[in-house]
C-alpha cells in the first residue's frame, strides 16, 4: 500500500492504495465519485473519462499514483449540488444527447475537452472525429453530436466556466 | 396538446440523475460488508474437465470461499431454462440441454464459468483465481452453423447439434407457385452475429438475511420480475417471496439485459453460502464471452414473381446458431419473432420457411434488438431489391405494385396486419431523400471516382409483444400482458408502478406525460416506479419495443379506474349524482352546475374519508390493472440509404440516411427520433462494422473493443427523420412501437445501396472496405434478366 493525495472536484483528498489500483477505482470505491463509469477493459468507450489538470483522460488507463499532487475534476465537479448546471450538461438534456446515461459522464468530459481544443464553434466533422475516444450504444451519436455544439456555443456566451478550470 | 401532454417533445425527467454522474447503477450500489465474486472461466471453446484443483486457490490473502460446480450441484441449485417450447416439424419437442450455472464435467464455449472465488477485493479475488487449477481435455469444437450437424456432439441428448427442425406455412403450395413463376430471384444470405455490447457491463449484487431468510438482488436486468421468477421457480434459489430482485439504472440493454445469466444465479448462492453481500461486474472481455450474442443465420431464400412483377410466393431455409446453451428466449427468436416477418409489406400469396436450430461451441444466442425481425427484413428486402434489378424494374415500383394496401391482412405467416400506410411512408422518403435527384448525384460522385448507390428498406415489425393466448399458443412460457398501479396520494400527486422497466427509453419521462394529460395535474407531480419486486407487483419487462403498446394501455386501463373512483368521491363532495360528475381539465364539475372540485380536494377526500361512508365507498384512491393486448401491433417504414464508395479504398460513407417511419400515436417526438436514431446506428453497425468472429478452435477472436469495431461517432451520418401515423387500432393510445425500427431496417438499406453502387450482389456483412474493394475487384456487370 502507498498513500496517495489530490485534489478531486476541488476538495483536498488522501487514501491508501494498492500501486495497481486504478485512478477510476480511487475514484469510485475509495471516494464514491460513481459517476465515473467503466466500460471496457482497453481504453476504448470513454466512461471513465475524467480531467486531470484541466485535461482529459481515461481513469481507466491511470494510476491513481500517477496522480499525486494533481487536480481531478469529474463529473460531480462541473456544477455545484444545487447550483445552475454547466451549460455542457444542459446541452446535453436539451438536445436529448443521453439515454440509458451510462456513457453520459464520459461524453460530457471529452465534450469540454473538445472544446478547450478546438474552441466554441464546433462544425459536425470536428465534433465527431474528436469524439474518436468514447463509445454510445443508444443515441447513434445525432443528438450527441447537436448537444456538444450547442453546448460548446453556449458556454462562449454566458461567460461561464471553461472545461479546465 | 399541452406542453407535458401526448405529443411533446418534453425534456427528460431522468436526465438530472445522468448529466451531474448521480445515476444509480447496479455498479454505484454499495452493501456493507460486500464481498466480490471472480469467475474461473474456460479458455477453451469445448473440453472435458478432468479435474478441478482449489486449494491453492483457498489459501491466498483475502479468499473466503471458492466454489465449482460439483458444490452447485450438490446444493440442487437448478439450471438454467429456456421458456419458449418449440416443436420440430415431426411433433418432437426441441432439445433443451442442462445449462448449469458453473460448468458439470465439460465446458461447452469459451468463457464457459468453471469456478468463482469469493474475496474481499476484486484484485485479492484475481490473484487467487489464478491460483485454480483446472485440467482440461481439449475437445474438438464447432461454430459455424452451416458445419453444427457434422461436428462434435456437444450435448448428449441433441444428435447432429440440432435443437429442432422447424417449419412454417405450405411447402407444396410454395412449390406450386413458384413452378408457375415467371421470374425466380435466389440469394444466399448470412445474417452475422453480433455482439450488444450496451456500454454498462453486466453486474450482480446479491445479499442474504438470514434473519429473514431473505435474498436480494440488484442486477442489470430489463426484467425483475421474469429474472425472480425463474430463479425461483426453476433454479430453485429461494421461493418467490424470499427472493427480491431490483433493477435501478441500468445503462442500456438492446435484448442482451433480459437473459437470466449464470453470474447472478452464483451471485445468490455464493452470498448465502458465505453470510455476506456477494458483487460481480463484467470486464468488457468477460461481456464478450458471456453476454448472450445476436443473429447468426445462414439462409438460402427464393423469391417466385410473375411477369409483372407481382410476388407469388417466397421459400427460405434457415440454419441459425443458437450457441453452446439455449439462453432464456433463444428458440423464439429464429421462428415466432423471424418467419412470421417474411411477408415484410407484401402481399404475398405462399411463404414457406424452415428453420433447423444448432448448437455450436460458442456463446449462447438470443435477442439482440429486432430479435428475428432484422434477419427477416434482411432476406425480404434483399429479395426485393435483387428481383427488381434482374427483372429491370424500379427497386421502388416493385415494393408499390406488392404492397398490403387493404386492412386487416392476414398474411400467410400467421400475423393479421390490422393497419398501415406502406404507400405514404415510401411517398414521404422518396421525397425527403430526393430519390430525383440520385443520378445527378451519381454523376458528379464519378466524376470524383467514388460510386454512389441507393438502397431501401420498406420494413415491417411486430411489436407491443403480446396477446398472451396467441403466444401460449405458438409456446411461450409467460403471459406478455403488462401491469400498472396508480397511486394517488392524500394531496393529489401520483406514483405509477409499471412492470416495465426502462434502460434508456424514457419511461419517467413518457409515462408522466400521459398521466399528467389524463389526470390535468403538473407533469412534475408525477412520479413513475419501475424496477423493483418489491414495489411493482409484477411484470413482463422492456423488450420488443412493448412498452408503449402494452405498458402504458396498463397505465390507461389503471387511470380509467381511477377516474371513476375519484368521480364517486366528487359526488359525495358536490352532493350530486354520479352520473352527473364531469372530470375534465383536473377538474370535477357537476354538469350544467358551477359547483366543482379540484383534483386535489378530491384526492384528499379519497383519504380523509368525511363525506363519505368507508362502508360504502372503500377510502383511498388506489388503482391496478393487467392489461392484455388484442393483437400484435405493426410499426412499419421506409428507410433510404445513399452511399458514396472510394473505389480506390473500398471505404464506405453513408452520405444521406432518410427513415419515415410510422410508429402510430407518439408520446414524445425527441424520445422517439432517439430511438430511431440509435436503432440505425445498430444496423448501420451490423452492416458495415460489427461481427463476431470465431477461428477453427472456437476463440472469439473479436473479444474486445479493440477487436469487435462498434459504430463511432465519425462512422455515422447525420438522420433524416420522419414520421407517419396510421393509429394503433388494438391499443386505446393507438401506439405501435419504436425502439427497434432502425436496427431492422438499416442492415437490407445500407446493403442494397451498396450492391448498387458497385454492381453486385456478391457481399456479405459486415461489408468492411476490404469486402467492398474485393467486390469490387470481381464484380461482373450486372445484367438484367
Amino acid at each position: 500500500m502507498a498513500s496517495v493525495s489530490m485534489t478531486v472536484n476541488g476538495k483536498a483528498v488522501a487514501g491508501d492504495v494498492e500501486a495497481r489500483t486504478l485512478l477510476v477505482q480511487f475514484l469510485r470505491e475509495n471516494l464514491r465519485l460513481t459517476g465515473t463509469h467503466v466500460g471496457c477493459d482497453t481504453s476504448q468507450c470513454g466512461a471513465c473519462v475524467v480531467h486531470i489538470d484541466g485535461i482529459a483522460v481515461k481513469s481507466c488507463t491511470t494510476l491513481a499514483l500517477q496522480c499525486e499532487g494533481a487536480k481531478v475534476t469529474t463529473i460531480e465537479g462541473l456544477a455545484e449540488p444545487n447550483g445552475p448546471l454547466h451549460p455542457m450538461q444542459e446541452a446535453f438534456r436539451e438536445h436529448h444527447g443521453l439515454q440509458c446515461g451510462f456513457c453520459t459522464p464520459g461524453m460530457i468530459m471529452a465534450a469540454l475537452d473538445i472544446v478547450r481544443r478546438h474552441g466554441n464553434e464546433l462544425d459536425e466533422r470536428t465534433i465527431r472525429e474528436q469524439l474518436d475516444g468514447n463509445i454510445c450504444r443508444c443515441t447513434g451519436y445525432h443528438n450527441i453530436v447537436k448537444a456538444i455544439a450547442a453546448g460548446a456555443k453556449a458556454m462562449a456566451k454566458g461567460g461561464a466556466r471553461q472545461a479546465a478550470e | 396538446m399541452s406542453a407535458t401532454g401526448i405529443g411533446a417533445a418534453v425534456r427528460r425527467k431522468e436526465d438530472l440523475r445522468f448529466i451531474t454522474g448521480r445515476g444509480q447503477y447496479t455498479d454505484d450500489v454499495i452493501r456493507p460488508r460486500e464481498t466480490r465474486a471472480v469467475f474461473v472461466r474456460s479458455p477453451h471453446a469445448h473440453a472435458k474437465i478432468k479435474g478441478i484443483d482449489t486449494s491453492a486457490a483457498k489459501t491466498m490473502p483475502g479468499v473466503i470461499a471458492v466454489l465449482t460446480g460439483a458444490e452447485l450441484a450438490n446444493d440442487k441449485i437448478g439450471n438454467l431454462i429456456c421458456g419458449w417450447m418449440i416443436h420440430s416439424k415431426d411433433g418432437t419437442p426441441m432439445k433443451m440441454a442442462p445449462h448449469p450455472a458453473l460448468a458439470v464435467g465439460k465446458v461447452n464455449h469459451q468463457g464457459d464459468a468453471v469456478a468463482v472465488v469469493i474475496a474481499e477485493t476484486q484484485v485479492q479475488g484475481r490473484d487467487a483465481a489464478e491460483k485454480i487449477k483446472i485440467d482440461y481435455e481439449p475437445l474438438p469444437a464447432v461454430t459455424d452453423p452451416g458445419k453444427a450437424k457434422s461436428g462434435p456432439p456437444i450435448h448428449e441428448l441433441a444428435p447432429k447439434n440440432t435443437i429442432y427442425e422447424w417449419s412454417l406455412g405450405d411447402a407444396k403450395a410454395v412449390d406450386a407457385a413458384f413452378a408457375s413463376a415467371k421470374h425466380v430471384t435466389k440469394l444466399d444470405i448470412v445474417n452475422n452475429r453480433l455482439v450488444p455490447n450496451a456500454i454498462e457491463p453486466r453486474a450482480a449484487l446479491a445479499e442474504y438475511d438470514a434473519g429473514t431468510d431473505q435474498l436480494t438482488l440488484w442486477n442489470t436486468t430489463q426484467n425483475p420480475h421474469v429474472s425472480r421468477l425463474v430463479i425461483a421457480a426453476f433454479v430453485g434459489m429461494a421461493p418467490e417471496h424470499k427472493l427480491r430482485v431490483i433493477a435501478p439504472d441500468v445503462g442500456g440493454g438492446f435484448g442482451s439485459k433480459i437473459f437470466i445469466y449464470p453470474e447472478e444465479v452464483v451471485c445468490l448462492w455464493a452470498a448465502r453460502k458465505v453470510g455476506r453481500p456477494v458483487r460481480w461486474t463484467a470486464d468488457r472481455s468477460e461481456s464478450f464471452v458471456t453476454d448472450a450474442h445476436g443473429r447468426d443465420h445462414v439462409t438460402h431464400a427464393e423469391l417466385a414473381l410473375d411477369a409483372n412483377g407481382k410476388i407469388l410466393a417466397m421459400r427460405v431455409k434457415t440454419i441459425a446458431n443458437l450457441g453452446a446453451y439455449m439462453s432464456t428466449f433463444s428458440s423464439s427468436v429464429p421462428t415466432y419473432l423471424y418467419a412470421t416477418l417474411l411477408s415484410g409489406q407484401y402481399d404475398i400469396p405462399q411463404i414457406y420457411c424452415e428453420v433447423d436450430a444448432v448448437y455450436t461451441n460458442t456463446v449462447p444466442v438470443d435477442a439482440y434488438r429486432g430479435a428475428g425481425r432484422p434477419e427477416a427484413t434482411f432476406v425480404v428486402e434483399r429479395l426485393v431489391e435483387v428481383a427488381a434489378r434482374q427483372m429491370g424494374i424500379d427497386p421502388a415500383d416493385l415494393r408499390k405494385r406488392n404492397f398490403v394496401k387493404s386492412f386487416p391482412h392476414q398474411t400467410p405467416v400467421i400475423m393479421a396486419y390490422d393497419a398501415g400506410d406502406y404507400n405514404a411512408s415510401l411517398r414521404k422518403a422518396l421525397d425527403l431523400a430526393d430519390v430525383k435527384g440520385f443520378n445527378k448525384r451519381k454523376r458528379e460522385a464519378a466524376r470524383h471516382n467514388k460510386l454512389r448507390g441507393l438502397g431501401y428498406s420498406t420494413y415491417i415489425e411486430a411489436c407491443g409483444i403480446a396477446p398472451s393466448q396467441a403466444v401460449g399458443s405458438l409456446g411461450c412460457g409467460v403471459g406478455l400482458w403488462e401491469s400498472a398501479e396508480v397511486r394517488v396520494n392524500p394531496t393529489g400527486s401520483v406514483e405509477v408502478l409499471t412492470g416495465t422497466h426502462a434502460h434508456g427509453q424514457g419511461h419517467e419521462t413518457t409515462f408522466a406525460q400521459l398521466v399528467s394529460e389524463r389526470l390535468g395535474i403538473p407533469f412534475e407531480n408525477v412520479s413513475i416506479v419501475h424496477g423493483d419486486t418489491d414495489k411493482v407487483q409484477f411484470g413482463m419487462g422492456t423488450y420488443g419495443s412493448r412498452s408503449g403498446a402494452v405498458g402504458m394501455s396498463a397505465v390507461v386501463k389503471a387511470l380509467d379506474k381511477i377516474e371513476a373512483k375519484a368521480k364517486k368521491v366528487a359526488a359525495h363532495m358536490l352532493e350530486a349524482a354520479e352520473g352527473d360528475i364531469v372530470f375534465k381539465d383536473g377538474k370535477f364539475t357537476v354538469a350544467g352546475t358551477d359547483k366543482s372540485a379540484a383534483w386535489g380536494d378530491v384526492a384528499l377526500n379519497a383519504y380523509i374519508a368525511h363525506k363519505f361512508a368507508g362502508q360504502e365507498l372503500e377510502p383511498g384512491l388506489k388503482e391496478t390493472s393487467f392489461y392484455d393486448p388484442t393483437n400484435f401491433t405493426f410499426p412499419a417504414g421506409c428507410h433510404i440509404c445513399e452511399v458514396e464508395i472510394d473505389r480506390e479504398t473500398g471505404k464506405t460513407e453513408i452520405v444521406n440516411w432518410t427513415a419515415v417511419d410510422d410508429f402510430g400515436t407518439v408520446v414524445n417526438p425527441m424520445i422517439v427520433e432517439g430511438q430511431v436514431h440509435g436503432g440505425i446506428a445498430q444496423g448501420i453497425g451490423q452492416a458495415l462494422l460489427e461481427g463476431a468472429i470465431y477461428d477453427q478452435d472456437g476463440q472469439l477472436v473479436t473479444g474486445s473493443l479493440m477487436d469487435y469495431c462498434m459504430p463511432h461517432a465519425h462512422d455515422l451520418p447525420s438522420f433524416q427523420v420522419g414520421l407517419t401515423e396510421t393509429k394503433a387500432p388494438s391499443n386505446p393510445l393507438g401506439i405501435k412501437g419504436c425502439g427497434e425500427a432502425g436496427a431492422i431496417a438499416a442492415p437490407a438499406a445500407v446493403i442494397n445501396a451498396i450492391t448498387d453502387a458497385i454492381g453486385s450482389e456478391d457481399i456479405t456483412m459486415p461489408a468492411t472496405a476490404q469486402a467492398v474493394w474485393a467486390a469490387l475487384k470481381h464484380a461482373q456487370p450486372r445484367q438484367a434478366a
